[in-house]
């Protein structure tokens, strides 16, 4: 032990390891924490780039496919072709002799007891399966002659809904909406929670006492009446729905945060801050607030599946997002009308769904192990 | 005892009070009214609707009115069921979801702690991986999905139970709604009967029971099960008040006549007296409930103490 | 050893944990004979618990043992769960260090005795109740009859400790494995526990095996002592040649490790630097809505300290006795009444703006080394916290200069204050915790129990930490501790509280020589190792 040397030099410092560091080499050598984290950053970004890439729109009409299932093959299928044409001729007063398609073009070759006119093709054209009608022959008679159309093509990966709109570009767009609501509605949650739970709890006394009784009688107040009565208010807005939702919310993270800073406040070492002079402002940057973050993150990656499975029950109720825009739960509300003649419609979006909360509820137990490896 | 479930409700008086007061405001506050929904009726029937309902005296007068009856214990009519006070539609519909609600808890709690506290026994074995990764299952996926599935593949496809109605509570009825309330519980109660058991497990005084050459049985059953129910009865407590008060869910799937459906339909509705109605009948379970749980809680645990 | 009771040869325990193997216990062998006392001493992490944890089938599910422990002619390791059960809480028993948590608290304590003897004995309710009475009178429960039913919560430390040993001798064993059975309890209960210890052994005979720290203990009760150091035993032998010769240098340090010196009381001519008068803390209990108007209680009651500069006043007592409360009140972390001053100025109305000034002169150190660190600031933001609140000029370069020579002070590397607290040992956590308070240069210091957390060879280390900034830097120390070693080794003036009140106060030398207070008497006679009068051992407990 050497007495205080105030020229001696001042050594290099190693380098520490915080409890953040440590946290994240746990998370990193948990296995289904990594995997959700994976599959949930696919799922981001297949619901925030996935819309422009994929080849339909999540509102356009295909009034040919309603109710398609869904399909690797392209739409329409060569026996649907035929139908297709004779409907669409049947105006045109013409016999068909054949049909034949081949390489996504149709050949049809037709007779009739009159001339036939050659705009003939826009029979055709009316309809969506096919484009760039002509008419390649015409026999000297003008009785018979050899049409040929282009067979628009269409990919419908998971199946079209009752309005035969895609249901691919529809789940696309409907988990970026319930995931956005989900973010959004927790961050709300998180502020408001955060604030009050941390105020509360760190000036305790009277304080706390009113705070947290204005909480137990919003508790029991039942939640339903809570989002109808804001849904009454506001309207069926998108915005103000997951406001709601995360008003609602802020109750169970203002409770957690609260009983943080009170445990908090017991500990030694704020003790020690308040012994050295430190004031509120810094006990509460340098020892509270650090401290429950731990807790607040944990509980933020279980709320915001919580908020989502909120909003599809609002949508399954029938007052959360509005047509044409959807949400995960809209669609599984509609495919649990449907589940009887196209289960396509409830498996998808349930899955989707599904695979998102888990990867969200994985990953929050997985930081909970990391961030607090007593619990383990 | 007595004396305290006394106090207790009591104390309830207050809280029911506030909550009572700020409904019957908010809900006055929303725009709309009962009688001006969907087509326009002609003025001077809704002048008069409104005179036989005193919806055209002022709001402060109504809510006295509104709080008078209800401690005389009338609810009022019902806007929308014009022929049914909100006290006959209690009366009808409250048993039925209690019936399912009761059910659910029961059947909840059974295959729950069973499941937990078998997890907990063989934690990280095959049987416990299981256990925890249906639980999440569970608890992630919602109800109307699951509710749909159950009703198409044992009611439609395989036809051995009713797909729904209530078929005037017969068993076969119940059994759907009871099991599709029941499952996001199972899982809920799982977990938390797992997490405790495993702590309880590894506490001294089971150590202590160890040691002393005790048989794993009666390790398990005298020494870590009470342990393990207790987390489980304080989150029964609000579950079980919102179990017994119905499901819309539920309710609107299998077209059974309880009281979930009237929230969402009263509100949308402006069903004032509904609407309140419903608050305050939640409200009270949610009470008796707690109260339930306080008094469950101090009879297994002998450190907690009533006062 | 001719009939080994119990005998454990090369026994090995592995812990397989997420960061590798932690070899536990390497290669243990230790005999115990029939009717004998042995003593398993060493410090934290030295393995003693653990050796007997294994030969109990109790270790926690990530354990492995290996080699070979024998009850008379019966191999324990390995043996089927059911087999073990028909040894183990019969011939074999154990008592633990927690006693508020080694008993189940959701059933009454009678139930719990009488398990092993229904189990083992096949004894009926009514007749395991009668014999869970005449346990309980054995082992010194007042009122047996009426205690029976009581549940935990409901008694002492000490009390539920004995009913623990009631426990065990319920099957009159043969061995009784007392794992630090006193560490948890103060120190007038500890000795009655050992002597009940004692007087049991003498009337039943059972051999008895005792894990501990604490070298006092093993003198006063053991026959032979094994010592083990990182999972294994370096010495072994009869009490009387252990302490007399001991052969090993770990043993040697152990035996050296008892805080040895005595400070001089300062100069009649040194002022006063604080001063409370009457001091009081009172706390409220329950009360509330309909509960009834709350009960007072008063933790320190009316109690006079005079500090003057260069002095070290120890303030003793048990837990409970206030003693705590009272060095907090005494610098204004808490609600107390009375009188206090700090030099010349009265600081009994201060508010907290106006304590500011005053706190970079009136530090403190806690008891726990672990909980008195803020786990997410790095070593050196914690020395230098205090700077940022009484020198808020320094730039951060100048700050990191100031930690540097404090924790050079505190004897600390100071390469490593970038680093967190959970990367050091305990007794550096002190030393962190000291340089957090000597940064500011104050000039009382108050010691809240800073090495009751601590292994004993590291409170020594503290101990002459502390002396030697006493005398650099004249600093005033309030020690708070329930340990008389130290206390007698730092302090030069004793306050002994008990239940809120001083009920003995003298220089140090007086009060360790020549008790007056019978509270104090005992006080010495328990923690000293003077013989106690038995009587004494069943009147409280």
């Amino acid at each position: 032990m050497s007495v205080s040397d105030t020229t001696a030099p001042v050594p290099a410092a190693g380098e520490g390891r915080s409890l953040w560091q440590d946290a994240w080499r746990r998370l990193r050598r948990n296995k289904a924490a990594v995997l959700s984290a994976l599959v949930l950053a696919v799922v981001i970004l297949a619901a925030v780039f996935g819309p422009y890439v994929v080849p339909h729109a999540y509102d356009t009409v295909y009034s040919n496919y309603v109710r398609t299932p869904a399909s690797l093959e392209p739409y329409p299928r060569a026996d649907a072709i035929e139908p297709e044409i004779r409907a669409a001729l049947r105006r045109a007063r013409v016999d068909i002799a054949s049909i034949a398609v081949a390489d996504g073009v149709a050949t049809v070759e037709v007779t009739s007891e009159r001339e036939i006119d050659p705009r003939v093709t826009r029979y055709l054209e009316r309809s969506d399966l096919f484009t760039n009608g002509a008419v390649q022959r015409l026999s000297d008679d003008r009785r018979s002659a050899t049409l040929t159309a282009d067979v628009q093509q269409f990919h419908f990966y998971l199946g079209t809904d009752g309005n035969g709109r895609d249901m691919l570009a529809r789940i696309l767009v409907a988990t970026r909406v319930s995931l956005a609501i989900g973010i959004l509605a927790t961050a709300v949650a998180l502020v408001i929670g955060v604030t009050y739970g941390a105020v509360a709890g760190y000036f305790g006394g009277k304080v706390d006492d009113v705070m947290m009784r204005i909480v137990d009688v919003l508790y029991s107040l039942p939640f339903i009446f809570f989002v109808i009565m804001l849904v009454v208010f506001f309207g069926r807005n998108f915005v103000l729905m997951f406001i709601a939702v995360g008003a609602i919310e802020w109750l169970d993270m203002a409770r957690i945060v609260r009983g943080q800073t009170l445990a908090l406040k017991r500990r030694e070492f704020v003790q020690a801050a308040e012994a050295l002079g430190v004031e509120n402002a810094g006990i509460l940057k340098r020892h509270i607030i650090p401290n429950t973050l731990g807790p607040v993150v944990i509980y933020m990656t279980l709320m915001v599946p919580r908020v989502i499975i909120l909003e599809s029950f609002l949508s399954f109720l029938g007052l959360g997002v509005q047509e044409p825009l959807t949400s995960l739960g809209v669609l599984i509300a509609e495919g649990a009308r449907n589940i009887e003649g196209a289960t396509w419609l409830l498996v998808y979006p349930a899955i989707t769904l599904a695979l998102v909360l888990f990867a969200l509820n994985f990953l929050g137990d997985g930081l909970r192990d990391a961030l607090d490896p007593k619990d383990r | 005892m007595l004396s305290y479930i006394l106090r207790r409700f009591l104390g309830a008086i207050p809280t029911l009070f506030v909550i009572i007061t700020a409904s019957f405001f908010m809900m006055r506050a929303a725009p709309g009214g009962p009688f001006n929904l969907d087509r326009p009726l002609d003025p001077t029937v809704m002048a008069n609707l409104n005179r036989v309902f005193h919806l055209d005296e002022p709001l402060f007068t109504q809510y006295l009115r509104y709080l008078r009856n209800l401690l005389a214990g009338d609810f009022g009519p019902s806007f929308i069921y014009r022929d049914f006070s909100v006290g006959d539609l209690f009366a009808n519909g409250l048993p039925v979801s209690i019936q399912l609600g009761g059910g659910a808890i029961a059947l909840a709690l059974l295959v729950g702690v069973t499941a937990g506290v078998y997890a907990a026994l063989r934690q990280n074995s095959f049987a416990d991986y299981f256990v925890v990764a249906t639980a999440s299952i569970g608890t992630t996926i919602p109800t109307f999905v699951v509710a749909p599935i159950l009703s198409l593949v044992f009611g439609v496809w395989l036809g051995w139970l009713p797909a729904g109605g209530w078929g005037d509570g017969a068993i076969a009825n119940k059994i759907l709604p009871i099991v599709t309330l029941a499952l996001p519980q199972i899982a809920v109660i799982a977990r938390l009967t797992r997490g405790a058991t495993i702590e309880a497990l590894r506490s001294d005084h089971v150590r202590t029971a160890r040691a002393y050459g005790l048989p794993a049985r009666s390790v398990v059953i005298t020494h870590t099960l009470r342990a393990s129910i207790l987390p489980v009865i304080s989150y029964l407590g609000p579950a079980a008040a919102a179990l017994v008060t119905g499901s819309v869910v539920v309710e609107t799937i299998f077209g059974i006549p309880g009281i979930g459906r009237f929230f969402v339909q009263s509100a949308l509705n402006r069903d004032y007296t509904l609407v309140m109605g419903t608050v305050v009948v939640i409200a009270i379970f949610v009470v008796i409930f707690n109260l339930i749980v306080d008094l469950l809680y101090a009879w297994l645990d002998p450190r907690v103490r009533l006062d | 050893m001719t009939d080994p009771v119990l005998s454990v040869s090369g026994l090995d325990v592995r812990f397989a944990t997420p960061d590798g193997d932690v070899h536990a216990v390497k290669g243990v062998s230790l005999q115990v004979a029939r009717g004998e006392t042995v003593a398993i001493v060493g410090e934290s992490g030295s393995g003693k618990s653990q050796t007997m944890m294994a030969v109990m089938g109790l270790l926690a599910s990530n354990g492995r043992v290996a080699g070979s422990a024998r009850y008379r002619d019966q191999e324990l390791v390995g043996l089927p769960l059911k087999r073990l059960n028909t040894i183990r809480g019969s011939r074999i028993t154990m008592i633990f260090q927690e006693p508020m948590t080694s008993l189940d608290p959701l059933y009454r304590v009678g139930r719990q005795i009488a398990e092993p003897l229904i189990h083992h004995r096949g004894l009926g309710r009514r007749q395991a109740r009668a014999r869970v009475v005449e346990l309980l009178r054995l082992v010194g429960i007042p009122e047996p009859e009426r205690r029976v039913d009581s549940y935990p919560h409901e008694l002492s430390g000490g009390q539920r400790q004995r009913v623990m040993i009631a426990m065990a001798l319920a099957c009159e064993p043969d061995v009784l494995i007392a794992d630090e059975p006193t560490t948890a309890l103060d120190v007038t209960i500890q000795a009655q526990i050992l002597d009940l210890l004692a007087d049991l052994k003498a009337r039943l005979g059972m051999a008895i095996v005792f894990i501990t720290h604490d070298l006092g203990i093993v003198r006063r009760f053991a026959d032979r002592v094994y010592v083990m150091k990182s999972g294994e035993v370096v010495e072994e032998g009869p009490v009387g040649r252990l302490f007399a010769a001991p052969a090993h240098a770990y043993t040697r340090m152990l035996l050296a490790a008892e805080p040895t010196g005595r400070k001089e009381p300062p100069p009649d001519t040194a002022p006063v630097l604080l001063e409370g008068r009457n001091v009081k803390v009172g706390f409220r209990l329950g009360g509330g809505f309909l509960a009834g108007p709350p009960i007072e209680i008063n933790a320190v009651d009316g109690v006079t300290v005079r500090l003057v500069r260069g002095q070290t006043i120890g303030i003793v007592g048990e837990s409970g006795s206030g003693k705590s409360t009272l060095g907090r009140a005494l610098l204004r972390l808490n609600h107390g009444t009375g009188q206090i001053r700090f030099e010349h100025h009265d600081i009994s109305r201060a508010d907290r703006r106006e304590m500011r000034r005053y706190r970079r002169e009136l530090q403190l150190v806690f008891q726990d080394p672990f909980g008195s660190l803020s786990p997410r600031l790095t070593v050196g933001q914690i020395i230098t916290e205090g700077l940022l609140v009484h020198e808020p000029r320094l730039t951060r370069a100048d700050r990191d200069r100031r930690a540097v020579e404090a924790m050079r002070e505190v004897g600390l590397d100071p390469a490593t204050r970038n680093r967190y607290p959970h990367e050091f040992s305990g007794g550096q956590r002190q030393r962190i915790a000291i340089a957090r308070a000597i940064i500011l240069k104050p000039k009382v210091v108050v010691l809240d129990e800073p090495t009751s957390a601590l292994d004993r060879s590291v409170q020594k280390q503290i101990v002459d930490l502390l002396r030697d900034l006493q005398a650099r830097h004249g600093l005033s120390y309030l020690f708070i501790s329930h340990d008389l070693a130290v206390v007698r080794a730092l302090a030069d003036h004793i306050l002994v509280m008990k239940a809120g009140r001083v009920v003995e106060e003298g220089p140090t030398d007086a009060i360790f020589d020549a008790p007056r207070h019978p509270y104090t008497q005992a006080l010495m006679s328990a923690a000293l190792g003077h013989a106690t009068r038995p009587d004494t051992a069943h009147a409280a407990g």
